[in-house]
This record gives C-alpha cells, structure tokens and sequence, in this order.
C-alpha cells in the first residue's frame, strides 16, 4: 500500500492509504477528503479536484500538461505545483505523497 | 440512542449524500438502498468513455466497495422500495419488510422515457450499467444501429459506437439537434462534426414506428420511408422518480419539490438530484438532470440533516464528450437575447458561445476550450456586463477579457 497525506484547508492532515493504479482524486473519495468534489469523476472535466503538490513531490508527480493544464491555469488558486488529483495515478514512487487543497 | 438515516436511491446524489452526512458529523446509522444490483458508479461514462471500452466498471465506480465499510455506510443494493410511511417512519420494500428511519433522503433519480409500442429485444436505452451492456452486445463493426433522440445521450452515444466501427443514423423528431437545450449554432456545429466522423443525422423526423418483431427491423417514418438497422437505441429524455413521494403525500411539480436546503415539506425528508425540482440561484426553479446537481443538492441535504443550513447555490453545469470535442457548459442559457461567438463553429473544433442577456453573460458553451469555461463561470456568476467584441476578440487571451 502507498501513503498519501491530504492537508485540509484548515491545515489538518489527514494520511490515507491508496490503491496503486487508483488516482490521487479517487482516493480522496473514497477517503471523504473535504474539498475534493470530483464531480465529473475523474473526466477532467470540472476541475474541483484541485490540489496544490508539495514542493518536494513535484519532481516526481510532474506537471500539468495540455487540458488539465488549461483548466488550472484559469482558476484563482492556481499556484505553479497546482494539478489536478485525477490526472495523477498512484504508483509506489509516490509513497508519502503529500498534496494540499488550496482554498 | 442512535439515529438512523434511510437514503433512497444508490447513484450520484445517494452517494455524495452518505459521504456529506459523515463529513458533516452525522454519527448515526445510514443505511442507503439502491434498486439496481451494482455498487454506486458514475452514470456520464456509459455513454461516453465506459461505453468505448477505455474504462472499466471499477474505473467508474464512485467508490470501492472498501470505502462504504470504512465510513460505517451500509448498502443494500437489488431492492425496491414500494411505499414510504411517514405517519410510522418506516420505509417498506417490496417484500413487505419494514425499516424505520429517522431521517430520511429520497435521491430516486429518473428514468428513461420509453418509445411507446416497441418492446421489441432490440430497442434498447441507456440509463444504467445493464443497459449499457444491452448495447455493447449489439455494437460492432459493420453492425447498422439507428439512434432516436439527437440530445446529448443520442449523440454520445452515436459518437462511442463509431468507435465499434458501427454504422449510425441518428434520428431526431426536431428541426435540428440538441434543440431543447442549446442554440442553433450549437445544433449546426454538432451536426458538422458528426458528419464528419460518418454519422447520418436526419432531422423533422417523424416516427410512425418499428417495423418487426421479435426483433425490430426498421424504423418507418410519417410518409412511408423507413430505415433498417440490426438495432435501435432510443433517448428521448429522462421522467423523475416521484411516485413514492407522491404516494406519500408530498408536493410533486414536474419532481419532488424542494427548496435550497433540499428540504420537502416533511421536516425529516429531504430530496436531491434528477428527481427533484428546486429554486436554483439566478435562474429560477428548475429541474436539472446533471451530476453537478446531484452533488450540490445532496451536500446542503446532509447538512440539513445534521441541522446546519448550507443552501446549494451552485452554478449549475454540464459536460459532454464526443469524438475529440470536449464540451463544458456552466448556466442555463433560457430567455437569452444575445449569443457571442469567440472562435468560428463552422471551422474547426474549438470556440465559446457566450449567451447574454441584457448584456451580461448568463451561460456560456465551450468546445474544447477549459479556459473559457472556467474563467466564465466566475463572469457568470458575478453576472458581469461585458463588451460582446472583448468576448469574441480571440487577439487577446480570454484571461485578460475576463479578468
């Protein structure tokens, strides 16, 4: 199993476990991470699974590209490790991922 | 003593309920019952990626089965809710058994509208995850299928079996495509591309009937023309599931009616999604047939239920894929005076339409433009008077325009 820790808007922390080949947006799912709406479940479509890399991960995660990329850039939030959690695939290189939901 | 929480209805709106109700506190029981046999799953795939193979039923899946036990949500899955007992609190399922709640959350849905006279084994719809796989049975390359209804399920639907190298006539009663929900020059540009890509569109179609049976053979139309196909997939529009409601005495309107906090007239009763109808913010009282809806709907219902007031006041959207076209829409463009092009729909695959009235955007169309779309929303919302020659300059980015 692979860890990824979720900061909240309010700062918390919370650390899942994720199923590798799920996205990062499904495991917030299925772990009821607030802030993380995924409404058109993982289409890359609505961009409200929005979430900010941390600075140490974004090297390995890499960045948004094309659509998704488009998407981010458009929102108020945006910051430059910004992606999408849908478009990101959990495999066992990111053990320890931590991500934040930008408010 | 602990509370119980009886959700109706397994699919966008019953799941985002279970999920809010825990995240907003709720420590009682919930207990959701859905009618088909399967896990909650996305509905918009099966016409879109679900039904051209991309994906698989575990890649729709709202959540893995793990998730429910983890957060203490029980599902019963298969069964059918005949009546609701307000006087006693208790649902009762089609077998008779009784299950008392103390709240309650009708997320019913809605069911495809049914072509009258053509039970035959080959007409088939497209609602849920069985009938999904009833037309994956019948694509095929070669296989010659006819689609009734050009609204957006017709046309994804045409488009994903393109990709079975299928041969597909759509057929639409209207002057022109998507005519309920969109404006001509939308219509136009979706019957370009579908041209394009090999579908036959024939619009002011009337239907008679379908010839044939057991299996239908063709579809004929007013005047004596027909067209043959080995199947038929009809999408002529959803009816919401109001009857247990209605039966139950509360208001029905076209949906079970609701106000902002998704709450009916029965103060331990709420309702979300396609079922009901409800005031949406800036447009009035609608019934909208989206998963944003859903969604939205369902949150300020758990918070309700937890006795907090957190009134969905969302914009309402939508999306839909087809071929390479990456439609975003966000508003309801009803009663627009006004439509702004940014971008040429009778070229390409990429522009806006912006629809205006009184001189502000009030809904916006994008066809493979994310920036547009997200940038608009916010222009909607504000419900921003903005010069039609800034939408439609694409020299300077949408960016600048709306900023």
């Amino acid at each position: 199993m692979t860890k990824i820790i979720f900061i909240g808007q309010d700062g918390s922390e919370t650390q899942v476990e994720a199923h590798l080949g799920d996205t990062v947006m499904q495991t917030a799912v299925d772990n009821l991470i607030s802030g993380i709406s995924a409404e058109c479940g993982g289409g890359c479509s609505c961009a409200t699974c929005h979430v900010v890399v941390d600075e140490t991960w974004i090297a390995e995660v890499g960045p948004a590209e094309d659509v998704e990329k488009d998407l981010l850039e458009s929102l108020d939030n945006f910051s430059p490790n910004s992606r999408l959690c849908c478009q990101i695939e959990v495999t066992r290189s990111l053990d320890g991922l931590r991500v934040s939901i930008p408010a | 003593m602990s509370e119980t929480c009886i959700i109706v209805g397994a699919s966008h709106a019953g799941a985002q309920l279970a999920a809010s109700l825990r995240q907003e506190g709720w420590t009682g029981r919930i207990l959701m019952l859905g009618d088909e046999p399967h896990l909650p799953y996305n509905r918009p795939p099966l016409s879109k990626g679900y039904m051209s193979g991309e994906k698989t039923f575990q890649d729709i899946l709202i959540r893995h089965e793990d998730a429910y036990n983890r957060h203490n949500i029980e599902l019963r899955l298969g069964v059918t809710v005949a009546a609701i007992d307000r006087a006693a609190k208790k649902v009762v399922l089609a077998d008779g058994e009784r299950l008392a709640y103390d709240k309650l959350a009708l997320c019913t849905g809605a069911r495809v509208r049914r072509l009258p006279n053509a039970d035959q084994e080959n007409v088939l719809y497209l609602r849920t995850l069985n009938d999904l796989e009833r037309i994956r049975a019948h694509a095929g390359e070669g296989r010659r299928a006819v689609v009734i209804g050009g609204g957006y399920i017709g046309l994804e639907t045409a488009a994903a079996l393109r990709k079975f190298g299928t041969k597909v006539t759509v057929v639409e009663a209207a002057p022109r495509v998507l005519a309920r929900v969109t404006a001509p020059e939308m219509s136009t540009f979706y019957q370009r591309v579908h041209a394009e890509e090999g579908v036959t569109i024939i619009t002011g179609a009337r239907i008679a009937g379908l010839r044939g049976t057991p299996r239908a053979e063709a579809v004929n139309f007013e005047g004596g023309a027909e067209i043959e196909a080995d199947f038929f997939v009809v999408g002529i529009g959803v009816l919401p599931n109001t009857e247990l409601a209605e039966a139950a005495g509360l208001r029905v309107d076209d949906g079970i009616v609701t106000d902002e906090y998704a709450r009916t007239d029965d103060p331990d009763i709420v309702a979300a999604g396609d079922c009901t109808v409800h005031p949406v913010k800036d447009y009035g009282t609608c019934r909208l047939e989206s998963v944003s809806n859903a969604v939205e709907q369902a949150k300020a219902a758990a918070a309700t239920i937890c006795g907090k007031e957190k009134p969905d006041q969302s914009l309402p959207w939508f999306w839909s894929d087809q071929f390479d076209l990456k439609l975003q829409m966000a508003g309801l463009n009803t009663d627009y005076d006004r439509m702004v092009l940014r971008g040429d729909p009778a070229e390409g695959r990429s522009f806006a339409a912006f629809y205006l009235r009184q001189g502000a955007v009030i809904a916006v169309d994008c066809v493979n433009r994310p920036s547009e779309f997200v940038l608009s929303k916010k222009l909607i919302m504000q419900r921003r008077v903005i010069d039609p020659a800034m939408l439609a300059d694409e020299s300077r980015p949408f960016k600048e325009v709306a900023a």
